[in-house]
């Protein structure tokens, strides 16, 4: 396999992987603010106590998140070093805002949020886990800032030519504005507030359905539910705005998410379908005419297809993209349905006897992870095959001196070491679950300093 | 070309990589330090508190590198490339390092078999080496330079990175960071456990203070284009005179048992050290060994000016910010290690 192929399989295994954790932290941050401003108010040891179980899986996701975050940063550098150069004075504004006013307050934090119970005034912990909430927030406002600059890019000019072009910042209000980021941003922050709270609600319905915990858990996967329901039908919204972005702005990818071959006939609304790209043809149900309705606000109006555009400048993995594009739809829709309903029966005061429907909300914890990625491999993959739409291509973006054999040995590595870093998140989120909630004869209960510094002295 | 206080751009931005490394240097450096000695210490209690004495902190301190790797892509995207494309396998690796040591940090701790623990003990603690020594092993690479072409393309093979003098500076580098870990060490423990750190810190001193000698002696012997500055300006002699005085100052301080003047020196060593890299690099960033005229240079491997202003301004707000940050965690945790149901 040639350098290229085996560059974007590594970029993509380890950006899916680091993008399971983010988007939790995001989420369980949001649980985090507010069960513990809950707990503030009311004074109720039930919030304290939920507040402290969260942040226990809390930290673990974050953690996970920092140390995966770090290679896609290196790996900018090491695999992708024409795109550094080309990118890096327009992203550097975004990467150093990020650096200093979202990890800055992240980690600076995040001792306090994590360590700090025993030690601080509840305030002060509060504010602190609200900082945490804040700088995982913001993080997210600047990788998308910089992510939205290579689907929809603004703000710049090319200098040089060749080897030696690159983009040099204009404006930077309108790189950062740039016409797909504010969606994007809100559709990611709302993808993330899904993964945090289907996590908080699988947890709990898995309690009340093994009858364990119950009078908490009814707490926790309550307000998760509030959330869910809010935010299932907000993703609705940014959702449809992101894809009239992508007709704006990316036509081509537009063209690949629903197979739509023809120069310029109206485009069909696929509800689901399978392309032949050899014979340029969908297979699957759809309605004539609707995507153009969704564009135009008309079902006749033509809308351009892949055909219009040249061979060496369309995504080519079209069925691939429909694919993923749709199966974020379809699962959008049922957690809309599915949180509708849970909030519809606990409206009637029935959810709770409802052993089915809880036993779905425990595995519904990966509908939202899945909708997540599926959602950036139809993005990214849409944008091919540029890497920056319309200026650098993926192929033309790698770092010339590094062979397919060096990449091959840090695709295995990462496989290797990802692999056991899955198997170590599932084992200890398991015990953490098995552990369930702080009950306070435990805390009470726990080695002291003194007890632990008198053993040590006697035995060193 | 714009300047500030008389002062280009580029040359700020210099200023603000070395200050975000020199701070990642100082504060994973302990964490990193720390987990060196790790198994020098016997009892389960003992590696205990020693890991607890890190625990509120490392995750914080690691977020530095992602900073210190964000302000020089930010500001130098040439060098980035180019220096992180040469260095493949070692970055590799490194990151391999980075993400075992987080493992086994929270491995440790969740099973009690004696087993499980000394597995993930010498994980911990060879990943916190490795890592210290593959951050040394790239310095020692820049200190001395390598091939590259025009294109600003590493021109040189894969494993040129293992020579002599990058090993040297990646074995002080570990050596350093040990005795500011072993210091750090000092002031979270007590009873035995401190009596056995304060040990095992006398003797770092004396391996880092021999490697030191040895990479000094090697940087005057081989590589002279690193002292070029000295010769032509008497007055930064000034700056390696203070970190012989810095170094100094570490042992006298520590057979006293004065160690938060310690901590506060070793921290100042670090920073003078890569004061000294900075003086000798500056205006250079990465010399090209094949021709002079590819070397990259804070003025032709940087950002543009407009980029550089708004990452200025960016800096002149965010950096109080985080040090007021920074400053209020490590008052919180200050004191020797307590444990409660939080720690690891």
């Amino acid at each position: 396999m040639d350098v290229e192929i085996l560059s974007r399989i590594q970029f993509g295994l380890t950006i899916a992987f680091h993008y399971i954790y983010p988007p939790l932290s995001i989420g369980l941050g949001l649980l985090l603010v507010i069960f513990e401003g809950l707990y503030l108010k009311t004074k109720n040891k039930e919030y304290e106590r939920l507040t402290r179980f969260w942040i226990k899986i809390f930290a673990l996701t974050f953690g996970i998140g920092v140390a995966t975050g770090i290679v896609m940063e290196f790996e900018f550098g090491t695999n992708w070093a024409t795109f550094s150069r080309y990118v890096g004075d327009v992203f550097g504004s975004a990467l150093a805002a990020e650096g200093l006013f979202a990890f800055a307050l992240e980690s600076g934090f995040l001792g306090i949020l994590l360590f700090g119970w025993n030690r601080v005034k509840p305030t002060m912990h509060f504010i602190s886990t609200i900082g945490v909430f804040f700088g995982s927030m913001f993080s997210a406002i600047w990788i998308v800032v910089a992510n939205s600059w290579m689907q929809t890019p603004d703000g710049y000019h090319i200098v040089g030519e060749g080897m030696q072009a690159r983009a040099e910042i204009t404006d930077f209000w309108a790189m950062v504005f740039n016409p797909s980021s504010v969606d994007r941003i809100l559709h990611v922050w709302l993808g993330a507030f899904l993964a945090g709270a289907f996590l908080v609600m699988s947890v709990h319905a898995y309690y009340i359905v093994k009858n364990k915990h119950v009078e908490i858990s009814k707490i926790g996967f309550k307000y998760a539910l509030i959330v869910a329901v809010a935010v299932s039908l907000l993703q609705l919204y940014t959702g449809h705005r992101s894809a009239e972005i992508v007709a704006h702005h990316q036509p081509a990818k537009l063209a690949a998410l629903e197979g739509h071959y023809d120069e310029s006939a109206p485009g069909d609304l696929y509800l689901f379908g399978w392309v032949n790209q050899k014979t340029q043809k969908v297979y699957g149900v759809s309605i004539p005419g609707g995507l153009s309705f969704l564009i135009h606000y008309d079902f006749n109006t033509p809308v351009k297809g892949l055909n219009a555009f040249p061979e060496d400048e369309r995504p080519t993995a079209v069925n691939a993209v429909l694919q993923f594009y749709h199966l974020m739809v379809a699962i959008g829709l049922l957690l809309i349905a599915l949180t509708l309903y849970a909030g519809f029966l606990w409206y009637r005061k029935k959810l709770w006897d409802k052993k089915w429907l809880l036993w779905i909300f425990v595995f519904a914890v990966f509908l939202p992870q899945l909708a997540n990625q599926f959602g950036w491999f139809a993005a990214e993959m849409g944008r091919q095959p540029w890497v920056v739409y319309g200026l650098l291509k993926t192929s033309d973006a790698l770092s010339a001196v590094v062979t397919a054999n060096q990449v091959l040995f840090s695709l295995i590595m990462f496989s290797l070491i990802y692999t056991l870093l899955f198997f170590l998140f599932i084992y200890l989120l398991n015990k953490k679950i098995k552990a369930g909630p702080y009950s306070y004869d435990t805390i009470e209960h726990r080695p002291t300093q003194q007890d632990i510094s008198k053993i040590v002295s006697n035995k060193e | 070309m714009a300047t500030f206080l008389g002062i280009d751009y580029p040359t700020w931005w210099f200023l603000v990589v070395g200050a975000v490394f020199s701070g990642y240097a100082i504060l994973d450096g302990f964490d990193l330090g720390a987990g060196a000695l790790h198994l020098f210490f016997k009892k389960d209690e003992s590696r205990r508190i020693a890991l607890n004495a890190v625990g509120p902190v490392w995750d914080g301190n690691e977020v530095w590198l992602i900073i210190g790797g964000g302000t020089l892509f930010a500001g130098f995207p040439i060098l980035y490339a180019t220096l992180f494309s040469a260095m493949y396998i070692p970055f590799m690796l490194f990151l391999l390092a980075i993400i075992f040591r987080a493992v086994s940090i929270e491995f440790r701790s969740k099973e009690p078999m004696k087993w499980w623990r000394n597995t993930w003990d010498i994980g911990y603690s060879v990943s916190s080496i490795l890592i210290a020594f593959l951050l040394g092993v790239v310095l020692g690479n820049v200190l001395q330079g390598m091939p590259i072409d025009s294109n600003f393309e590493f021109e040189g093979s894969w494993l040129m990175f293992l020579n002599p003098y990058a090993l040297l500076v990646g074995i002080t580098t570990v050596l350093l960071m040990t005795v500011h870990g072993a210091i750090y060490l000092c002031l979270k423990t007590e009873g035995k456990l401190f009596e056995k750190v304060e040990k095992l810190l006398l003797r770092a001193i004396i391996g880092f203070v021999v490697f030191f000698i040895l990479v000094s002696i090697y940087s005057l012997a081989y590589i002279p284009h690193l002292s070029d500055d000295f010769r032509s300006n008497i007055w930064l002699y000034a700056v390696p005179v203070i970190a012989i005085l810095s170094i100094a100052n570490i042992p006298r301080l520590a057979t006293k048992r004065r160690f938060k003047m310690a901590f506060v020196f070793s921290a100042l060593t670090f920073s003078v050290l890569l004061v000294l890299v900075a003086i000798e690099l500056y205006p250079a960033l990465l010399l090209s060994t094949s021709d002079p005229a590819n070397t990259l240079t804070v003025y032709n491997a940087v950002a543009s000016d407009k980029s550089l202003g708004i990452m200025l301004l960016f800096v002149a707000i965010g950096v109080p910010l985080v040090l007021s940050y920074t400053i209020i965690i490590y008052k919180t945790f200050w004191g020797k290690v307590k444990m409660d149901e939080t720690s690891y």
